[in-house]
């Protein structure tokens, strides 16, 4: 017989990955974004909206978004359980902080696709 | 052990080791980078926008208050990024000793102070 303890909620060695993962999508994004401004001929005002306007840089856009958002949920998440342990209030800052990041990815939304 | 080791709680003469420091600024600067999300999207957008409604957008980012806070964000950001990439090394097992580790933590520090510095003086 095993007499193991089983502690923890288990999404430990996950949330390490996605941290790391997320972490290079927003890099190449950012790498990316520096080169066009340093090698795109000044980088204009017209060349920054022609950018924008490719479906493709949108898509790339959303998804370093998402990375963004999901690697900010697991930063955030972590520093309320270090420092904030009366349980309701850590609840109500991960609601808070839920909503901040659903509210920031409808908005990217808007500012990326809108018109 | 000792029951009356000494205490050591002279705030002025500890200090936190390099590597310690840019853990704990990696992590402040993340949380002002999530405060931040929502008004880097406002600033994309004001770059999206049309020429007369990008104008305004410039007019508004000029106020010295504003420029500040962006210098915080870029400063955020580089900080972030750089002791990201630290520790992404670091999962990979490379630079872990311990003068490496002092001496990638000080490059760190100092890597985004200076890019701040000088993406300010030329955006300013």
């Amino acid at each position: 017989m095993v007499n193991r303890q089983v502690v923890g909620a288990h999404y430990g060695l996950r949330d390490w990955l996605v941290q790391r993962v997320t972490a290079v999508i927003m890099l190449v994004y950012a790498i990316g974004i520096v080169a066009f401004l340093l090698l795109a001929s000044g980088a204009s005002y017209e060349a920054w909206q022609q950018l924008f306007a490719c479906t493709w840089v949108k898509v790339l856009t959303t998804v370093t978004v998402v990375a963004l958002l999901w690697h900010a949920w697991v930063g955030i998440r972590d520093i309320w359980m270090d420092y904030v342990q009366p349980v309701g209030i850590r609840l109500t800052l991960h609601v808070l902080t839920i909503l901040w990041l659903v509210a920031s990815f409808i908005y990217s939304i808007h500012v990326v696709w809108g018109a | 052990m000792s029951k009356t080791r000494p205490k050591h709680l002279e705030l002025w003469n500890i200090k936190f080791p390099v590597p310690a420091i840019v853990s704990g600024l990696h992590r402040i600067s993340g949380a002002l980078l999530a405060l931040a999300i929502p008004f880097v999207l406002y600033a994309l957008a004001g770059t999206l926008s049309s020429a007369e409604r990008f104008d305004a957008f410039r007019a508004c980012i000029a106020h010295p208050l504003i420029k500040l806070a962006l210098l915080v964000v870029l400063w955020a950001f580089l900080h972030h990024a750089c002791a990201g990439i630290r520790f992404l090394f670091m999962d990979i097992h490379k630079g872990v000793d311990l003068p490496t580790a002092r001496l990638t933590a000080k490059l760190v520090l100092a890597v985004s102070l200076v890019l701040t510095a000088v993406i300010g003086v030329v955006a300013w």
